[in-house]
């Protein structure tokens, strides 16, 4: 038997006796960049693919929701901050050793690209949905006339949409960066065995695609574009269970402090949340409803897609929980 | 150069006067600490065995912190030295996440706050205030790449330990056992 315990005192709050100094704004910029991620990832790749007029809500319409989603995982980043007054230091050097500093940089990139991207479909966007009520139409006037205020704006759009290939090209890859990196950032802290896994990486990604996915296909009114994510989906929630399981093989042959990290979710403290809200009603629950959707059962989109989403922020606010529990032992 | 601390498990009597050292010393906010004691008690009565620890940053060679950074506000400084550097540092928490040894706490002023080693006392010729204090003269702080030094003849001659050694960070305080 052994037991250690501090005889000069330490309570240092948020660090004794567990760890806990990243709280609801990491999982919640981890969820909306991911959805970001995804939703740019779809909205690029379907354009260059030419589906811009078929699929109009991924390529054009969802897209909308990606600088939404940005800036307010942004602002949740920022609150996550003890020393705020000093974030601009993260632009003044460039840390090729610290994701953080990879996913700083990247999202400085693709923040304002999601708004020209956005803005290159403003037009489109504006003549879609006017005269349908009369305060979207007040709302979507007063957008144009603010945006389209001077006259040199109209030059830049004609040249935004000329660039749109090149900018799409550019989406895909930053947006693919983006949405590994959350997982990577949680990867890279080798003092948390629960997060030291490369499979984390990859995990978040499609993870991120699996919302983005939902997202859309709860949006589309088109048949064939609810039924293309609809299958896309259920390929990444089986992809997500399967990295899931491997994570979990990983461990379990891996050290002590990694038996004891898969131990928090089979049979420690995360195991019912776990299992219930990420893997049953986020993955396996809204996979069973689209592959009944699938074979004409009428079921409205709403339900696996709100249920995806949801397992999906639980899955950010448990891993980031559990992993900072998870340490080293000595 | 590269400063290193040999602690003494054997002569340790976990009195704390190193804590209250460094506390005094660098003004330390009240209520967190930069070094603190452990006592660990292995066996089953009538068969224990006590070891104290005097614990703190263990400046590693191999730098989890550092790495995490995204401002480069933790470094290495001369003689192996990990430093926050207060302008830079952003309060994100990626070194206190990445430390095996949760060393690092943020300061009530946001940036992050550790062990220095005592820089300011070890430029001048000084030992860093928690192995001046010692009164059992458990601690021995000093340059690993002088071959004369008492930490080097020290290490030659005594069995140690380091630290979750697994979690491969390379760390330079040694526990003699």
């Amino acid at each position: 038997m052994s037991e250690e315990i501090f005889v000069s005192g330490r309570n240092i709050p948020n660090i004794d006796p567990v760890l806990h100094i990243w709280h609801w704004q990491i999982p919640v910029y981890l969820f909306l960049g991911g959805l970001a991620a995804g939703l740019m990832f779809f909205s690029a790749f379907n354009y260059l693919r030419g589906r811009e007029n078929k699929h109009e809500v991924t390529v054009k319409w969802a897209s909308f929701i990606v600088p939404i989603a940005l800036v307010l995982g942004l602002i949740a980043l920022f609150l996550d901050l003890k020393h705020q007054l000093y974030f601009w230091r993260l632009y003044t050097t460039i840390r090729f050793d610290s994701p953080m500093s990879w996913g700083a940089w990247t999202l400085m990139a693709i923040t304002p690209l999601s708004f020209l991207w956005c803005f290159s479909y403003l037009r489109e966007f504006v003549s879609a949905f006017s005269g349908k009520k009369k305060w979207i139409d007040k709302a979507l006037n007063f957008t144009m006339n603010i945006v389209f205020k001077f006259k040199w704006v109209a030059t830049f759009e004609a040249y935004v949409i000329k660039n749109r290939k090149a900018m799409a090209w550019a989406n895909v890859i930053l947006s693919f960066i983006l949405g590994i990196y959350t997982g990577i950032l949680l990867s890279a802290f080798n003092a948390r065995p629960l997060w030291n896994s490369s499979i984390l990486g990859p995990l978040f990604l499609v993870s991120g695609l699996s919302t983005a996915a939902a997202l859309i296909m709860w949006l589309t009114k088109d048949k064939d574009e609810r039924k293309l994510f609809g299958q896309i989906d259920l390929l990444l929630i089986g992809l997500e269970l399967f990295l899931i399981t491997h994570m979990f093989m990983g461990f379990l042959a891996g050290s002590q402090v990694k038996i004891e990290a898969a131990q928090l979710f089979l049979g420690g403290e995360f195991t019912a949340a776990f299992w219930t809200f990420v893997v049953g009603i986020g993955l396996v629950i809204p996979a069973i409803f689209e592959i009944m959707k699938l074979r004409g059962y009428k079921i409205p989109v709403a339900l696996p897609a709100m249920l995806i989403l949801i397992g999906g922020l639980i899955f950010r606010f448990i891993m980031v929980d559990a992993g900072q529990i998870t340490r080293f032992l000595y | 150069m590269r400063y290193a601390m040999a602690i003494d498990t054997k002569k340790c009597v976990g009195c704390s006067d190193c804590v209250v050292a460094c506390q005094t010393e660098n003004n330390v906010p009240i209520g967190f600490c930069r070094d603190w004691v452990v006592e660990r008690v292995d066996g089953t009565y009538p068969d224990l065995e006590l070891e104290y620890r005097s614990e703190r940053c263990n400046h590693c060679e191999n730098t989890p912190c550092v790495r995490t950074c995204p401002t480069g506000a933790s470094t290495i400084i001369e003689g192996g030295i990990v430093k926050v550097v207060k302008g830079k540092c952003i309060g994100c928490g990626a070194c206190i996440q990445a430390c095996p040894y949760d060393a690092r706490y943020f300061h009530p002023k946001g940036y992050v706050d550790k062990c220095t080693f005592c820089d300011h006392r070890v430029k001048t010729g000084l030992n860093p205030a928690c192995v001046a204090v010692c009164p059992t003269n458990c601690m021995y702080f000093g340059d690993l790449d002088d071959p004369n030094s008492t930490i080097v003849n020290t290490l030659k001659k005594r069995k140690y330990k380091v630290l979750a050694a697994e979690a491969g960070t390379k760390p330079q305080i040694f526990y003699l056992i």
